[in-house]
């Protein structure tokens, strides 16, 4: 007999289910779009020349493979902080901050979670905005706190159902943490504008929660770093003193290498020293250290000058493209003559797309015509190209005339 | 970590290779690997431990989660025994940890929620070698089903590894008690200079019949260190139970780091996978591995030398990075205030810090330090 005879089958992952019956698809026009990751216009990774640039030049310096130190690089630390908070940042300039580089925003937003659990007493409760990504429950789940909800996305007009997030956010006992999507929201790709953050901002600070922002998208969601990351800034400057996870999966392209970082600003330079030495007693006996190479290469890219302006114009270039298959997607609808408002595909941002669609759609597209999303009708814009949208267009208004 | 006669440390040449046919790949790019890891690193890196000729990998009941290093290989297995061993969500299994043992063992399994870590009588200080008999009483009488954290080979911190014949009786007493043994396994190939004479003890224990897991570090066979390059190896009794294993170490991967880093799990599923390259990492292997034998040699013969009280063939006994010299805390002291030579408080020295230009100057240090300080 074995030890592990009650261990059950895990529950098979939803996403890759979909890419599962897609790569069985025979059918020519076939179309993936539950991938999570930016496609170019011929549905082909990109890496960018950024990127690429960044590596001969990590290359050519022929550095050692020494440990970096549980916090990891520290000029990509640095940079990252600078980068979400802003170089003029009264708390980059104060020091009242500590960031720790984390395994991508996964990695991240489990430092946090940690984090949080061990040292922040007042609550065990986090709020998430309705839906949010899958991965953020287990994530908090496992580290032993409780997951709660806020009202976020109205299904009926497939936008930001902004007073019931105002009720149910302003109900919220004081002192629970509450997490919020920076920018271009996973998976509905709904933003509050700026005035609701305003708002949002305030009601969060007279309850006193603890803000946890996720940002995975920077610089890809709306083409500008400093618009992308304009919420977590006003927070800060409303005196919120927030922690952050980000990542450099998406807005670099730097998936498998894991990039991302935690940050917690703190009162002052002192706290967060404190603060930084439990977060490497947290850290050492989950991975020791972590792995250098997409940090060298995020860093190159931020603290080079030249290579930091040619990310900028590239991520720019993956947001615009995304914009762009939006608007040929509606103005595509509208030629095959459907009488639907696609509105919200174009008011909605990043990455992923709400639909609207209902399941027996979704399976519709899914069987007659090879089209692959998740079954809440969440579609990755990232899977569409001038060469398809078309096709999507088509496909979509067969099943929703 | 590994430092050349130079003081240096070292990028092993068949990594220069292998990196260099990575960057000029240019059908390679940076897309996610798969939750549990590239899958040609991961059958690899469980091959070298287990072996090419290992039944466990004949009769398909082994599985392998590419890790972050080995201490992402050892809390990934932690929270998944913490869950699914010894019943559901068991925090009150005993895991037991060598004395001395490396300092981040304990705060792995504290923080993947086990509530009762001891230790096991491992280093007997005053004969300077293995407290077998207490190792194997502490088995005995450690209630069924408890964990032991086994070192591989190379212990660290003493440098002190049981011969295959004190493997056999430690395997013997631990399957008769119903025990589960978690191998770390941090420097296959790098201690003796053998990959399969390092994974004699894992190999041993498969042969036996044991499910087991073995969490594997490239870090320094491979000189990988800050690619955090590590690999939890899962032996079971079949493929059906392997495969619902895995299908649960997924998810806690997923809430952990989602998905492992790409460049270190390459260079090695690139080394491993071709033959040629193989032959050279082992040659740089042993490169590493003879260095540091060749060290131990020299500084037990100068200590002999100088007549230096006590008995000094441990330096030679004791196999790995490693080293418990024996020497005491006020002795340490004196070796780091006076003679800026830096050690543990435990007597530890690492033996990569010794060249052929400091060999002396160590020898005639600890010398002082034995004569002079008591």
């Amino acid at each position: 007999s074995s030890w592990w005879s009650h261990v059950e089958m895990g529950p098979p992952d939803p996403i890759l289910g979909v890419t599962e019956a897609f790569k069985r698809d025979t059918n020519s026009k076939k179309m993936n779009l539950g991938v999570g990751a930016y496609r170019d216009d011929n549905g082909k990774p990109y890496v960018l020349n950024c990127v690429r640039k960044a590596e001969a030049m990590i290359a050519s310096k022929k550095m050692d493979k020494e440990y970096l130190p549980i916090g990891g690089l520290a000029d990509f630390t640095r940079a990252s902080a600078e980068l979400a908070l802003g170089e003029n940042s009264e708390v980059i300039k104060s020091g009242r901050y500590i960031t720790v580089q984390g395994i991508s925003g996964t990695g991240s937003l489990r430092i946090g979670a940690n984090f949080l659990q061990r040292f922040f007493k007042a609550s065990r409760d986090v709020y998430l905005p309705k839906p949010s990504w899958g991965n953020h429950t287990p994530i908090f789940r496992d580290a032993g706190m409780q997951l709660q909800a806020y009202r976020y996305y109205d299904p009926k007009t497939c936008s930001l159902d902004f007073s019931g997030a105002m009720d149910d956010i302003s109900k919220i006992p004081e002192k629970s943490i509450i997490l919020l999507h920076a920018c271009a929201h996973n998976p509905t790709g709904v933003d509050p504008r700026q005035e609701q953050w305003k708002e949002l901002a305030a009601v969060v600070k007279k309850r006193n929660l603890l803000v946890y922002f996720d940002m995975a998208y920077q610089g890809f969601a709306s083409g500008d770093i400093n618009r992308d990351a304009w919420a977590v800034r006003h927070f800060i400057e409303q005196g919120i003193n927030i922690v952050l996870s980000q990542s450099f999966a998406k807005n670099m392209g730097l998936y498998g290498e894991r990039a991302g970082a935690f940050t917690v600003i703190c009162k002052d330079a002192e706290e967060a020293k404190r603060v930084e030495s439990q977060l490497k007693i947290l850290i050492r006996p989950m991975y020791s250290n972590p792995p250098v190479n997409g940090a060298r290469i995020a860093s190159m890219i931020l603290n080079t000058p030249d290579l930091r302006k040619e990310w900028l114009v590239e991520v720019k270039g993956m947001a615009d493209r995304i914009i762009s298959m939006r608007n040929q997607l509606v103005s595509n609808l509208k030629k095959e003559g459907s009488s639907h408002n696609w509105q919200h595909i174009t008011d909605q941002i990043g990455m992923f797309c709400f639909t609207g669609l209902k399941p027996e759609q979704v399976e519709r597209l899914m069987k007659e015509f090879s089209v692959y999303m998740t079954k809440d009708g969440r579609i990755s814009v990232a899977g569409v190209s001038s060469g398809n949208v078309g096709y999507l267009a088509h496909a979509i208004h067969q099943v929703t005339k | 970590a590994y430092r050349t006669d130079e003081g240096q440390p070292w990028v092993l040449p068949v990594v220069k290779k292998v990196e260099q046919m990575i960057a000029n790949d240019s059908s390679l790019n940076h897309e996610y690997l798969p939750i549990l890891g590239l899958p040609e690193f991961r059958a690899n890196a469980s091959r070298i431990a287990l072996g090419d000729d290992s039944p466990a990998i004949k009769e398909n009941r082994i599985g392998s989660v590419q890790s972050l290093g080995g201490t992402g290989a050892l809390r990934i297995g932690a929270e998944f025994l913490r869950r699914w061993y010894n019943g559901n969500n068991n925090t009150a299994t005993p895991v037991y940890i060598s004395a001395p043992s490396w300092e981040n063992h304990n705060s792995v399994f504290v923080d993947a929620g086990f509530k009762d870590i001891r230790t096991y009588h491992y280093w007997d200080a005053a004969k300077r070698g293995l407290d077998l008999q207490g190792l194997l009483n502490d088995l005995e009488n450690a209630p069924e089903f408890s964990i032991f954290i086994l070192h591989a080979c190379a212990h660290n911190p003493t440098g002190t590894d049981p011969s295959p014949d004190q493997w056999k009786q430690i395997a013997a007493v631990m399957k008769r008690r119903c025990l589960f043994p978690f191998f770390d396994s941090a420097y296959q190939g790098f201690a003796s200079g053998s990959l399969d004479k390092d994974a004699w003890a894992v190999r041993y224990f498969v042969s036996e019949g044991f499910e087991l897991f073995c969490a594997q570090s490239f870090s320094k066979n491979f000189g990988l260190y800050n690619e955090r390059v590590g690999n939890l190896t899962v032996v079971g009794k079949d493929a059906d139970n392997v495969q619902r294993v895995l299908s649960q170490m997924e998810k806690i991967v997923r809430t952990t780091w989602s998905n492992p880093p790409s460049q270190g799990a390459r260079i090695v599923a690139t080394t491993l996978s071709s033959p040629q390259l193989f032959d050279e990492w082992k040659g740089n292997v042993k490169t590493m591995a003879d260095r540091v034998l060749l060290m131990r040699k020299e500084l037990r013969s100068r200590l002999e030398a100088l007549g230096t009280p006590g008995t000094w063939n441990h330096i030679t006994e004791q196999i790995g990075m490693f080293s418990f010299t024996g020497l005491n805390p006020k002795q340490v002291e004196y070796m780091i205030k006076e003679k800026h030579i830096y050690l543990l408080a435990s007597g530890r020295i690492n033996m990569c810090g010794l060249t052929t230009k400091n060999l002396d100057y160590v020898a005639k240090s600890i010398h002082e330090a034995v004569t002079k300080i008591q």
